[in-house]
C-alpha cells in the first residue's frame, strides 16, 4: 500500500540538502500550512455543494442549477459573495470580542481538521494522545460562540448561545466517552496507530461488533450535536432565534462561521471513519486474498474520503427529514439516556476486550 | 328593534331619488323584500349602558359562554355604542343586543371582560378605532393605532388626516397599562376610577419576536418576557399591517367592498368572499342558483385544503423540518393551478360576486379536480410518515399549549382550535349554508385540546373536504353562475350578519346598511384575532421553542387580524 511518509522524507531530504534543518522544517511547515488551508477551502466548498444538492433531491427539487453545469459554479459564486460583503461593527457591541470570536471557532475547526489521519503516512498532528488533542482542541470552538453571543448585545444571540454551550458541553462528554470506549480496544491514542492497527485486524466496527456498534451510532447522535446540525441545530434555529448565536454578524465574519460549521461537519464525519470505519484502511475480508488485493490498489486516501463522504451523507439524511427538538429535550436525551449508556457500553467493551471476545 | 324602525322609513325615502326612470323592470326584485325579513337579519335587543353588565350576567348563566363577534358603532345621532352577539355553544341559540352611549367626549359602557377573555382584546379594538372606553376593562390602550394617534378613525366625523400626519419618529411602547376600575361593585352605575397597571417590569427579561420574524408568519409582534427559556407573559403588539378595511367599506359600494375581503386572510380568500357575498344576498332577498350554490362549496372546500396544507407546511418550517415543508408545497401547487385556470387568480382569487361567481367554471376544472382527490389521498401519508408521526414532533406537540373547551369558548378560538378541544363550532353544521346541507361529512373533533390534536384536526379535515369535494363534483348542477342584478346594488336598511365556516374558523360579516349603495358599517369577525388572544394564555410557562409550536398550531395569520 502507497505510503505518504516516502513523499514527505524525498522532500525533506531535498530541502535539507539546499538549506539548514531549521530552514527546511519551516519551509515543510508552511507548506503544509498552505495545504491544509487550501484543503480546508475546498472541502467546505465541496460540502456546501453537496449540502444543496442532496438536501434538494430529498425535498423533490433540483437544487443550484443555473451558475455553471449542474450549478457547479454556484457555491463559488456565494463565496466570492461574501468576500466582498462590507463586514458592519455595531454600535454598543464589545468591538474586540465581536471580532475575536468567529476566529476561535474558525480556529478551533482547523486545528481539528489538521488531525485527521489522509492517507498512510500523510497525518499533520500525530502523537501519542492524539484523541485527546482532538478533543482538547475542539472545545475551543464553544469558547467563540459564547463569546459571539455575548458580545453581540442581542438577546437572541445570547439565547442561542448559552443554548450552544449547553448543548456542546453537555454532548462533549458522549463523545469523548465513545470515544474512550474505542481507545479501550485500541489500545492506543494516536490516530496514525488506530489506523494502522485497522488496516492489519479490521475495521473497529467490525472487531468491537456489539459496544462498538452501540459507540458509532451514539457518536453519530453527539457529533451531529456538536455541529449545531439539525435536528440539534436549536442553537441557531432560525425560526425561533432567527440566527442565534451569529445574528449580528456579516459579511466574512459571518463566512467563518459558516465555514467552520461545514468543516466540522467533515471533522466529525472524519473522525468517525477514523476510529470506527478504519480510516485510511481499506475494506479486507479475511480469506478472500484476491478480493483483498483489488481493494489494496485503491488509495487510502480515497477510502478516507470515501468513508468521510459516506457519514456525511448519513448526517444531512438525519438533518433534512427531522424536525428539530427542544432545549430540554436535547439535555435531556444527552443527560438521562446517552450519558448512561455510553457508560455501561464502555464497561461492556472493557469486558469483552479483558475476556478477548472481539475479533 | 326601534333603531332599525326608525331607520327604514328614511332609507325607503331615498329609494325613489336614487331609482331614475329607467328602472322600473328592476323594481319587482326589490318589492319581493317586504315579504319577511331577511334570513340574515339580527334584531338586537336595545339596552340602556348600566343594564348590559346585568343582561350579560344573567345570559351567561343561561348557557350563552360564547362572545360570537363585538362590533363597535357609531350612530350618530343616536351615540356610539356597540353590537354584541353571544352564542350558547350548547343548544346553538343566539342572542343579540346592543348598547349606546350619546356622549361623544367621554363615551363609556360596562366591560365583559369578567365573561368573556375575548372582550379583552374585542373592547381594545373598539377603543382604539371609536374612543369607547369599558369600565371594568384592566388594559384600555390602543391596539392597532399608534399610542400617539390622535382620535379615533373610525368615527364618522373624526378628523383623521388633520392630527395625523405621517409621523418619522419611532413607535413608542409604553410599558403601563391604564385600567378602569368600577366604583360599584354591583355594576348598576357605570362610575370608575383610573388604575394604572404594568405590563412589564423594569426587571422582565423582554424579547421581541416579530414583527420581523420567521415564526410569525406576517408582520406580528409578540413583546416576550422570559424567564430563562421559559415565558412569563406575552402582550401581542397589532397592527403593523392594518389597512381600514373596514372604514374604506363605508366609502365603497358594495362590489367594490369585494375586492379587500381576499386581502384579509389570503389563505381563506374564497370563503371571506363568500361570506361577504352571502350577508348582501341573503339581506337583499336574493336567491343564487344551486349551480353557484355548489361551486362555491367546492371551491370553500379546495380552499381549505389550500390553507390545511400550508398549515402543515409552516410548521414544519417552524420546527425545522424543512423538507416535510416542500412536500406539502408540491401538492398545494396542484390546487393553485386548479385555481388559476377558472379564476386567473393563484392567491387573491376574486371569484365570488353579489348574486354569483365572476366567471363560470373552466372546462378542465372538473377533470382536475377529480384527479386531485386521489392524489391527495395517497400524499397525505407522507405527511403523517416523515412529521405528524415522528418521535421528535409527537414530544415536541403532544400535550404542549393545552387549551380547554373552556378556554376555546372563552377566548372565541372557532375552527380547528376549538375542535381539536372538543368544541363543536363547525358553521357548516351549526347553520348550514351554500351547499353544505346536501353533502355527508363529518366534524373533526379531538379532545385533548393540544399542539398535536390541532395538527391532526387539519389534517383530518383534509380529508373530510375532500370527501365533500368528490360529493359535488361530478354532478355541479346547470343553471346560472350570474344572477342578474341592479347596476347599483342597495342593500334594505337593517342589521345583517352571515358567517361561513373560514379556514381557521367562523369567518363572519355583520353589515349595517342605512338602504345607501355603500354600507354604514361592515364589520368582519376575524378568525385570527381570538387566535392571537390566547397566545399569552397557551404560552405562559412553556418554552420559547413552545411559542413557536404553539403559534403554528393555532395557525393565525396576520391581514386577518390587522384588517
Amino acid at each position: 500500500m502507497f505510503d505518504f511518509s516516502e513523499i514527505s522524507k524525498w522532500l525533506h531530504g531535498l530541502l535539507t540538502g539546499v538549506m539548514p534543518e531549521w530552514a527546511a522544517i519551516l519551509t515543510e511547515s508552511v507548506l503544509v500550512a498552505l495545504a491544509i488551508i487550501t484543503l480546508y477551502a475546498v472541502f467546505a466548498i465541496v460540502l456546501i455543494y453537496m449540502e444543496r444538492k442532496v438536501c434538494a433531491f430529498f425535498q423533490c427539487r433540483l437544487g443550484p442549477m443555473r451558475v455553471g453545469p449542474w450549478g457547479t459554479l454556484q457555491v463559488f459564486s456565494d463565496v466570492f459573495k461574501m468576500l466582498t460583503k462590507e463586514i458592519i461593527n455595531l454600535r454598543k457591541t464589545d468591538m474586540f470580542l465581536h471580532n475575536l470570536a468567529p476566529f476561535l471557532v474558525v480556529m478551533a475547526s482547523m486545528v481539528t481538521f489538521a488531525c485527521l489521519p489522509w492517507n498512510k503516512g500523510a497525518q499533520i498532528i500525530d502523537f501519542n494522545i492524539g484523541v485527546f488533542f482532538f478533543l482538547a482542541v475542539s472545545g475551543i470552538g464553544v469558547v467563540g460562540i459564547l463569546l459571539a453571543g455575548w458580545s453581540s448585545n442581542n438577546k437572541y444571540s445570547l439565547i442561542g448561545a448559552m443554548r450552544s454551550g449547553a448543548q456542546i458541553i453537555s454532548y462533549e462528554l458522549s463523545i469523548g466517552m465513545t470515544m474512550l470506549t474505542m481507545i479501550c480496544l485500541t489500545g492506543t491514542m494516536s490516530f496514525s496507530e488506530i489506523c494502522e492497527q485497522q488496516s492489519v485486524e479490521g475495521w473497529n466496527i467490525f472487531r468491537g461488533h456489539i459496544p462498538a456498534v452501540l459507540a458509532f451510532i451514539i457518536y453519530l447522535v453527539a457529533g451531529n450535536a456538536e455541529c449545531n446540525r439539525g435536528p440539534f441545530d436549536l442553537p441557531e434555529s432560525e425560526s425561533e432565534l432567527t440566527a442565534g448565536y451569529h445574528t449580528e454578524y456579516s459579511g466574512m465574519h459571518f463566512g467563518y462561521y459558516y465555514l467552520a460549521e461545514y468543516l466540522n461537519l467533515f471533522i466529525c464525519a472524519g473522525m468517525a471513519s477514523t476510529i470506527f470505519l478504519g480510516g485510511w484502511a481499506p475494506l479486507h475480508i479475511a480469506g478472500l486474498d484476491g478480493f483483498n488485493g483489488v481493494m489494496d490498489l485503491i488509495p487510502g486516501a480515497v477510502w478516507f474520503l470515501v468513508k468521510t463522504f459516506f457519514v456525511v451523507f448519513l448526517l444531512m439524511w438525519l438533518r433534512w427529514t427531522f424536525p428539530r427538538l427542544r432545549i430540554d429535550q436535547i439535555l435531556s436525551l444527552e443527560w438521562k439516556y446517552l450519558v448512561p449508556i455510553t457508560m455501561l457500553n464502555l464497561i461492556l467493551m472493557a469486558l469483552v476486550v479483558v475476556y478477548g471476545l472481539h475479533f | 328593534m326601534e333603531n332599525k324602525e326608525n331607520i327604514q322609513p328614511g332609507g325607503a325615502t331615498t329609494k325613489p331619488v336614487a331609482g331614475a326612470a329607467a328602472k322600473p323592470a328592476a323594481r319587482p326584485a326589490a318589492a319581493a323584500a317586504p315579504t319577511g325579513p331577511a334570513e340574515n337579519e339580527l334584531t338586537p335587543k336595545v339596552l340602556q349602558p348600566n343594564e348590559v353588565y346585568a343582561f350579560v350576567r344573567e345570559q351567561y348563566d343561561n348557557g350563552y359562554l360564547f362572545l360570537e363577534n363585538l362590533t363597535g358603532m357609531d350612530w350618530g345621532e343616536e351615540g356610539l355604542g356597540v353590537i354584541y352577539q353571544i352564542e350558547n355553544p350548547e343548544t346553538g341559540k343566539k342572542l343579540c343586543f346592543q348598547t349606546a352611549t350619546t356622549d361623544r367626549q367621554d363615551p363609556v359602557l360596562a366591560s365583559l371582560v369578567d365573561f368573556y377573555d375575548i372582550a379583552n382584546i374585542y373592547e381594545r379594538e373598539v377603543y382604539d378605532f371609536f374612543g369607547i372606553r369599558f369600565v371594568g376593562h384592566p388594559d384600555m390602550r390602543r391596539i392597532y393605532l399608534r399610542e400617539d394617534w390622535i382620535g379615533f378613525p373610525m368615527r364618522k366625523d373624526d378628523e383623521t388626516e388633520k392630527f395625523n400626519p405621517l409621523r418619522m419618529d419611532n413607535e413608542p411602547l409604553t410599558d403601563e397599562t391604564v385600567g378602569l376600575r368600577p366604583v360599584d361593585e354591583a355594576r348598576k352605575t357605570l362610575d370608575y376610577t383610573t388604575q394604572k397597571n404594568p405590563i412589564f417590569t423594569p426587571e422582565d427579561y423582554v424579547v421581541n419576536i416579530g414583527p420581523q420574524h420567521p415564526s410569525t408568519h406576517g408582520v406580528l409582534h409578540f413583546r416576550v418576557s422570559l424567564e430563562g427559556e421559559r415565558i412569563c407573559k406575552i402582550d401581542p403588539v397589532l397592527g403593523y399591517i392594518h389597512r381600514g378595511v373596514e372604514k374604506l367599506n363605508e366609502q365603497l359600494t358594495y362590489p367594490q367592498t369585494l375586492a379587500l375581503t381576499d386581502r384579509l386572510d389570503y389563505l381563506g380568500a374564497m370563503q371571506n368572499r363568500h361570506a361577504t357575498c352571502m350577508v348582501i344576498e341573503k339581506a337583499m332577498q336574493v336567491e343564487v342558483s344551486d349551480r353557484v350554490k355548489v361551486i362555491r362549496t367546492i371551491m370553500d372546500e379546495l380552499q381549505r385544503i389550500d390553507s390545511h396544507i400550508l398549515f402543515f407546511s409552516c410548521l414544519c418550517q417552524d420546527l425545522g423540518a424543512t423538507t416535510a415543508f416542500l412536500y406539502g408545497f408540491r401538492d398545494r401547487e396542484k390546487i393553485l393551478d386548479i385555481f388559476e385556470e377558472t379564476c386567473g387568480g393563484r392567491l387573491i382569487l376574486n371569484y365570488n360576486t353579489i348574486g354569483g361567481v365572476m366567471a363560470d367554471i373552466h372546462p378542465n376544472f372538473q377533470k382536475r379536480v377529480s384527479e386531485f382527490i386521489p392524489y391527495m389521498r395517497k400524499n397525505i401519508k407522507e405527511y403523517y410518515d416523515i412529521f405528524v408521526n415522528n418521535v421528535i414532533f409527537r414530544n415536541r406537540a403532544i400535550g404542549v399549549g393545552v387549551l380547554t373547551k373552556e378556554d376555546c369558548i372563552s377566548y372565541g378560538c372557532t375552527g380547528g382550535t376549538g375542535r381539536a378541544a372538543g368544541w363543536h363550532n363547525d358553521v357548516r353544521k351549526r347553520m348550514p349554508y351554500a351547499a353544505y346541507d346536501r353533502v355527508q361529512f363529518n366534524e373533526v373533533l379531538h379532545s385533548e385540546g393540544d399542539s398535536y390534536a390541532r395538527t391532526l384536526v387539519r389534517l383530518e379535515e383534509i380529508m373530510e373536504s375532500l370527501n365533500i369535494i368528490e360529493q359535488l363534483i361530478d354532478n355541479i348542477p346547470e343553471g346560472n353562475y350570474q344572477e342578474k342584478m341592479k347596476p347599483i346594488i342597495k342593500v334594505p336598511a337593517g342589521v345583517y350578519y352571515s358567517a361561513v365556516e373560514g379556514s381557521r374558523g367562523e369567518f363572519g360579516a355583520l353589515l349595517v346598511s342605512k338602504g345607501d349603495k355603500s354600507p354604514y358599517r361592515l364589520h368582519y369577525r376575524s378568525t385570527g384575532l381570538p387566535l392571537v388572544a390566547v397566545m399569552d394564555h397557551a404560552c405562559r410557562g412553556n418554552m420559547i421553542a413552545d411559542l413557536i409550536t404553539i403559534g403554528g398550531t393555532l395557525d393565525y395569520v396576520v391581514p386577518d387580524i390587522d384588517r
